[in-house]
């Protein structure tokens, strides 16, 4: 509202005054009437912040990171407590594809400078927390993105405007007062309350996030952690051998990251504690409602562990008067007196600085701790508000890495393509390509896409193809439940059919209590492929584009709703799906009875038979040979091709008239002679009623 | 445990059933609760179902019903419906309207009740009356340790059949009961549905359901384990039969006569019988080594041993196993095999023939079989070294450093899509020829480990081949994929394009082929524009329609003051084309007027056609973008000059304007016999006329082999095609490509396995249940079915619980 309403009058008083004024307004504070507007603010310089910042920059958005501290990434400037990052920084896979070296780096943000991966900040395979703290800084730095640091959001409120992009302005007030008009608003200010469970006693409770790290000062004692997340077993990591014993409480069994596939999970690399519990060196693992709890502290400063039930009754009594567990029930596991009793639960959103016009409300029970968001990480309660980042888990909360970096520079990356056509008109990009390079253009990106593979299951590639399906468009990293509205988001038109790309696990292959290492848990075969348990790629053709209900009713367990026709390609050891007739044939296959055409391809010397004795030619001859871009081949592959009976033998050709039925010539449409038995009936055709 | 006292009381086993509404045509009697219980005859089963109303559910049910009546009276065992009359309510007929249930009564006690949906079709109907009622007979397991215990105790006292089920009341668990009520006396039966305890047992593939021999008779000392036979055929009545008929009998047989007239149990079950050579001096080794072979094969074929000596009839001296098979037809074999292993072997491969025919859908098996013959040629070639050293491999590092500071030619492709490494071949045949001579770099780049480079240089798909040349946009190369028009590509890319010409002596020398002597083999034609030096705007567009040519075609431009001589010399008004075909010695002069860059390259392209070409591989398209009908002289070897000198007079008089005539030589172009093959069915005489209508109807006529090919026959015949008075020997074939075959139909598979695991549920419930204890129970326990917990397991999986309640309920006998 300001600037802008304002400056007709300043339009008399001539060119210095308008200066002078200018000035005079940038340098005093500024005052809540006369917002600073921006198109884009950013709530947080953490890697979410930092990584839409660089998209923004690179797409000349007018834009501002507002960041409270005075560095970027703050929360590594503590956390993790014992500064060890366990997200991997393999720094050697044996491959030089960049791409694909970002499936094992979990730490670099997405840039076009390689000097900005994370491998250059430490040689460490876990970090040091302080490495990304640099990396952070230098990131920011090196690129020049706009950060306002010091910068405290204190309130965050809308107002209607119809002019405004989304009809209305998100107005951000910083703890000087000034006011920020903002057009689209993506918060990314992560986790940053504390979890806190309240009962009886929790006051004596130590937090994660002041808990000492000095092993000293555990020495000799019994301590109790609250908690079975990567921080309760990090925190026991670094004091388990100084204890007399750690004992582990938590409302629901250990979930073990190695098997459930979710990074969040507990990781090996903490989980010393399950070794010495499971080989009876006195800790142990508990499993308890933590709000049935109380905590008594006796006249020794001891803490004695009791039911919440009993402190009710006993409301005002001195501690020893309390009733413990072990009172009636003499073999209560929780018996022992505990030196300290140490808080780890995690972190939730701080709801506190938007106001209730936002309308920013919290998840259902399983994902509480986050902002409910839909699947385009947009808030469900604000158009033009966006979570990015680790508060925007609750879309793939304990199922991929939307939490983590090496998943969310994904999301951020897929919410800016997002803002590019809503507002800027910009369709997601795409490359187009004619109908016979569908399969390698599926291959190549099953074999080095790092999005796919670290999302997987959340973003997926789309293919849309176009009229007559001669060429198609590949779109790449889309929010696959999205999928209803692909049309609005990319700017493009699916109206000939479209194939989904994604990476899936096998379905009841992760679980907390599943035996991940069961001998026939690989499958080799590719008739078998559907029984793949490793992360492999999965299509979906559609011959509609599905609808918004269809997405949303989609069977129990589906990523995605029923398809025309579904592919998996098997499971492979080393992720490397290039096997011509293990991988690429059945690919093909698949992608050939979806499309209803033959998509082999085939030497210039066949399409020059094919085009002198057919009317029609296969896609290959047509987009290739026709053109003038036929393969022509050398002699030692024609001798491979006759060795093969796939390709004619020029030597004994229009001699032997008998085996002239068996010739590739024949292979044309209708008559081929490997599969004389019932006509192939294609997905296109006949599955409609599914 | 009882084998006496369950024989008597199997004589007399009937099965009931009450209804009210019962309308459909069940042959079983039908009666009132009063009258059923006291129809019921003492020690006789009875399957009763009550039923209050007919709904669809019950009809379906009783159609299965009605259909299981007739096998279970075989086993003795009666069906009755009862009529659940409103007035005198049974405790039995329940109260919902439409309420299914069934029971089982022995004599006119209750043994167990069913859910109607456990007895959802006639084998789970039998499966589950005759697992009810031998529950003695067979033992339900879920553990490897209650296997082992029931092993040890019956070692030297009795033989077990065990099997595997995947589940309750499938076909298969149903031949198991029906083997059990037949052998249950002689042998113990034991069952499981427990994955786990088959595991433990055997290597063997566990998809499909399994029954073991236990020989635990003979073991006598209790250490030893009983010795284990799997049956190989599925698990049906007729196969259990006989497996257990052949583990009856003898291991070995010693005979004495003829082996084409001895016939033992297994010939007459349909298996063939081995007969192992022997002799008397060797007897005891002989013996041993059949008794090895008896045990391989067991419940395969019947293994007999046979002692020459003893042997009236001639044998072929070198034979030692004679294989008799049951067919009738088939012949005695007489084998000398070497290795014991073998017996098993031949026996085991010719046995399979006939199994094998079940697997045999042969289109399955091919889908997995490369048709795509690039993939397969590149996947032959793959073990060949290529002399890849000949181009520079470029990396992220180098490549912006190589392409700027040299003309480089560059090819981005993909290790892993054959149809790139198929031209890397092509593209290292040009290295090598190149090799030493050119000053551009042949460069390459693998975008499977450069894929940024490759993105970066805007090549999202293979193969690609780029030209990079200082103070230039990178230039595609568009040209056929082969050695000859890369090279072609190259040469031409050594002198810019379009050239400048400084003189008019240049530009004689450059039209007569002087000036770039070692470039005529690569463009048969040189252009050049004559331009004022003042037709700027001319200029500009000749100029890109030559850079768009550029590596195709050869031309040059001169615009010097004295340009006029030039022109007038060609008596052509500026801006002109002058066109220079070196291999007919002619220079043609075409007017540029008012045109535009797209319109010059059209000019030089057409021009570059020429009048009758010999067709090839490599330049048909070009031929065929002109959507006329080829006339095709087929020719074995050079071509016929009188022909030649035909088509061309008549060509220039416009006579053939409405085809485009060509010769085609088969010893250049051999894949043309593939091409008369087609159209004639075998390879004609030639030289050979033919005229190819591609693009409307794909007629092929051939000029009549009678006639000599002069002007006027020619051209009578033309015009006759013209007017449809001829007919063609062969219309092209106008199908569209297909997919040559299917392929997986992965989600049909999910759907099978799917309802294989609804239709597993009830038996997963079942196996939860304690069978034991049920077991322990006295069969005539009225406590028998107090815990049917097959109902209240089923209440974790299913919501329908009102009507489950009832079944815990304690029953009693009325």
């Amino acid at each position: 509202m300001g600037l802008s309403t304002v400056a007709p009058l300043w339009g008399a008083p001539g060119l210095l005054l308008t200066i002078a004024l200018h000035l005079a307004l940038y340098l005093r504070p500024a005052q809540a009437w006369a917002p600073v507007h921006r198109d884009y603010c950013v709530l947080g310089a953490g890697p979410a912040g930092l990584q839409m910042a660089y998209f923004l920059q690179r797409a000349g958005r007018d834009y501002m990171v507002f960041e409270r501290a005075p560095v970027p990434g703050s929360f590594f400037t503590r956390y993790p407590r014992h500064r060890k990052l366990i997200s991997i920084n393999k720094r050697y896979t044996g491959k030089t594809n960049a791409e694909f070296n970002l499936r094992h780096d979990w730490n670099s943000l997405l840039s076009h400078d390689p000097r900005l991966l994370f491998r250059h900040y430490s040689d460490a395979y876990y970090p040091d927390a302080n490495d990304m703290v640099r990396y952070l800084s230098d990131f920011a730095e090196r690129l020049g993105l706009h950060v306002l640091y010091n910068t405290t959001i204190a309130h965050v409120t809308v107002n209607k405007d119809r002019g405004a992009w989304n009809g209305h302005y998100f107005i951000l007030t910083d703890h000087r007062g000034q006011a920020y008009q903002c057009s689209v608003l993506l918060v990314a200010t992560g986790l940053s309350v504390p979890n806190q469970v309240d009962f009886p006693g929790s006051e004596y409770v130590d937090g994660y996030e002041s808990v000492s790290v000095d092993p000293k000062d555990f020495e000799g004692q019994n301590v109790l952690i609250l908690g079975r997340g990567n921080s309760a077993f990090e925190t026991a990591e670094n004091i388990f051998s100084v204890t007399n014993f750690i004992h582990m409480l938590s409302r629901s069994r250990v979930r073990l990251s190695w098997a459930t596939h979710y990074v969040g999970d507990l990781r090996a690399i903490n989980n010393g504690l399950l070794d010495t519990y499971q080989l009876k060196s006195l800790d142990g693992l508990l499993e308890s409602d933590l709000t049935d709890l109380a905590i008594v502290k006796d006249h020794k400063g001891k803490f004695h562990i009791t039911l919440k039930l009993f402190m009710e009754e006993f409301f005002n009594q001195s501690s020893d008067a309390i009733p413990l567990p072990q009172d009636n029930n003499d073999n209560f596991a929780m018996r022992v007196a505990y030196d300290r009793v140490i808080r780890c639960l995690g972190w939730k959103f701080d709801f506190s600085i938007f106001s209730k016009s936002l309308r920013l409300s919290s998840g259902s029970e399983l994902s509480e701790k986050y902002p409910l968001v839909r699947a385009s990480y947009e808030s469900k309660g604000s158009r033009g508000l966006f979570i990015l980042g680790t508060a925007s888990h609750s879309v793939d909360y304990r199922k991929s890495a939307g939490g983590f970096i090496h998943g969310f520079r994904y999301t951020v990356r897929a919410v800016h393509r997002l803002l590019e056509q809503r507002h800027h008109g910009v369709a997601w990009p795409s490359t187009e390509h004619p109908i016979t390079h569908l399969a390698s253009a599926i291959i190549r990106r099953i074999n080095e896409a790092s999005g796919l593979y670290q999302m997987f299951s959340v973003l997926a590639d789309v293919v849309l193809l176009k009229e007559n399906a001669t060429t198609f468009e590949y779109l790449e990293e889309f929010p696959m439940q999205m999928l209803a509205q692909l049309e609005t988001i990319t700017g493009k038109r699916a109206r000939h059919g479209l194939f989904v790309i994604n990476m899936e696990y096998g379905r009841n292959y992760s679980g907390p209590d599943k035996d991940v290492f069961f001998s026939d848990r690989s499958v080799g075969h590719m008739e078998d492929a559907w029984l793949s348990n490793f992360l492999h790629p999965v299509i979906y053709y559609y011959r509609h584009l599905p609808t918004e209900q269809e997405v949303r009713f989609r069977p129990a367990g589906w990523p995605l709703p029923r398809p025309s026709a579904l592919h998996h390609v098997v499971e492979d050891f080393l992720t490397d799906w290039t096997a011509p007739v293990g991988h690429i044939l059945p690919l093909r296959r698949f992608l050939e009875n979806c499309l209803d055409t033959d998509l082999r391809s085939f030497y210039a010397e066949s399409c020059f038979l094919f085009a002198l004795t057919h009317q029609k030619l296969p896609p290959f001859c047509q987009q290739g040979y026709l053109r003038t871009q036929g393969l022509v081949g050398t002699e030692s592959l024609r001798q491979h091709g006759v060795e093969s009976g796939l390709l004619w033998d020029s030597a004994t050709m229009g001699q032997n008239q008998g085996a002239s039925d068996q010739r590739p010539g024949d292979h044309g449409p209708g008559g081929h002679p490997l599969a004389p038995g019932p006509p192939v009936s294609p997905f296109n055709s006949n599955k409609e009623e599914l | 445990m009882m084998p006496s006292s369950f024989s008597v009381f199997r004589a007399g086993i009937s099965f009931v059933m009450m209804c009210i509404f019962y309308t459909s045509a069940v042959d079983s009697p039908e009666l009132s609760p009063q009258t059923f219980f006291s129809t019921l005859q003492p020690g006789k089963a009875t399957l009763v179902y009550f039923c209050q109303a007919e709904s669809p559910r019950t009809s379906m049910f009783l159609e299965e019903l009605n259909e299981a009546a007739k096998p279970l009276q075989d086993y003795g065992i009666s069906v009755a419906k009862v009529n659940c009359v409103t007035e005198e309510t049974s405790r039995y007929c329940g109260s919902e309207k439409d309420l299914i249930k069934a029971y089982l009564f022995r004599g006119n006690i209750p043994l167990r009740e069913f859910p109607t949906d456990t007895l959802f079709d006639v084998d789970a109907i039998l499966a589950h009356v005759l697992f009810a009622l031998l529950f003695n007979e067979v033992k339900y397991i879920t553990t490897l340790g209650d296997l082992q215990n029931i092993e040890n105790a019956l070692k030297g006292k009795r033989n077990i059949a065990f099997s595997y089920v995947r589940a309750i009341g499938t076909p298969e668990h149903r031949a198991v009961m029906e083997a059990a009520f037949v052998y249950g006396t002689t042998y113990q039966f034991v069952l499981t549905t427990e994955i786990a305890v088959l595991e433990s047992i055997g290597p063997e593939d566990i998809e499909y359901p399994h029954l073991y021999f236990f020989y635990c008779k003979q073991v006598l000392d209790l250490t030893q384990p009983c010795r284990r036979i799997l049956m190989k055929q599925s698990l049906t009545t007729l196969n259990i039969h006989r497996f257990i008929k052949t583990m009856e009998a003898p291991l070995l047989t010693e005979v004495a006569g003829d082996p084409t007239q001895v016939s033992t149990v297994h010939l007459q079950l349909g298996l063939p019988l081995v007969f192992i050579v022997g002799q008397q001096a060797t007897y005891e080794a002989d013996r041993t080594t059949a008794e090895w072979v008896a045990w391989r094969l067991l419940g395969k074929a019947g293994v007999l041993l046979l002692l020459r000596d003893s042997l009236e009839v001639d044998i072929p001296h070198d034979t030692n196993v004679i294989i008799r098979r049951a067919e009738e037809d088939t012949q005695v074999e007489f084998l000398a095999l070497s290795h014991i292993d073998l017996i098993v072997f031949h026996l085991e491969s010719t046995m399979n023939v006939e199994e094998m025919v079940k697997y045999e859908d042969m289109a399955e098996l091919n889908i997995e079989i490369q048709d795509d013959e690039v993939e397969e040629t590149v996947y032959r070639d793959r073990k060949r070294q290529l002399p890849l050293e000949l181009t520079l491999e470029l990396t992220e590092e180098t490549f912006h450093a190589t392409v700027t500071a040299s003309d480089s030619i560059v090819l981005f492709y993909a290790g892993w899509q054959a149809v790139s490494m198929a031209f890397l071949q092509s593209y290292i045949d040009v290295a090598i020829k190149l090799k030493g001579t050119s000053t551009m770099l042949l460069a390459r780049v693998n975008c499977a480990d450069w894929s940024h480079v490759c993105t970066e240089q805007n090549v999202t798909e293979f193969p690609v081949v780029k030209m990079y040349k200082e103070g230039q946009n990178p230039v595609s190369y568009t040209g056929m994929l082969g050695t000859e028009d890369l090279l072609k590509f190259i040469q031409l890319n050594r002198i810019s394009c379009p050239v400048n010409i400084t003189s008019v002596q240049e530009a004689e020398e450059y039209l007569n082929g002087e000036l770039y002597k070692d470039l005529i083999s690569y463009s048969s034609m040189s252009v050049l524009g004559l331009f004022s030096p003042t037709m700027t705007r001319a200029k500009e567009e000749f100029t890109e329609a030559g850079s768009y040519l550029k590596g195709y075609v050869t031309t040059g431009i001169y615009s010097e003051e004295d340009v006029l001589r030039l022109s007038s010399k060609y008596t052509v008004t500026l801006p002109a084309l002058l066109l220079a075909r070196h291999k007919e010695g002619k220079i043609e002069s075409i007017p540029l007027v008012n045109v535009h860059v797209h319109d010059i390259v059209q000019i030089i392209t057409n021009a570059s056609l020429e009048t009758f070409p010999e067709i090839t591989v490599e330049n048909l398209p070009t031929y065929l973008r002109l959507q006329k009908p080829l006339l095709i002289l087929f020719s074995d070897g050079g071509i016929d000059l009188q022909h030649e000198k035909t088509i061309l007079r008549l060509a220039k008089k416009k006579y053939l304007d409405s085809v485009t005539p060509c010769w085609l030589n088969l010893k250049k172009t051999p894949v043309g016999r593939g091409v008369l093959q087609a159209y004639f069915g075998t390879l004609p005489p030639l030289p050979l006329l033919v005229v190819v209508n591609l693009h409307s109807g794909g007629h092929v006529f051939a000029f009549p082999s009678d006639q000599a090919v002069t002007k006027q026959n020619l051209l009578l015949w033309l015009k006759k095609l013209e007017a449809g008075l001829e007919s063609p020997i062969k219309v092209l074939p106008a199908q569209e490509w297909k997919p040559p075959l299917p392929a997986y139909d992965f989600l049909s598979m999910m759907d099978a396995a799917a309802s294989e695991h609804l239709a597993r549920k009830v038996p997963e419930c079942i196996k939860e249940t304690d069978m034991h204890e049920s077991d322990k129970e006295q069969p005539d326990d009225k406590s028998a079915i107090t815990e049917e917990s097959i109902g209240t397991s089923k209440m974790k999986h299913s919501s329908r619980s009102s009507w489950l309640e009832e079944i815990k309920k304690p029953l009693s006998s009325p």
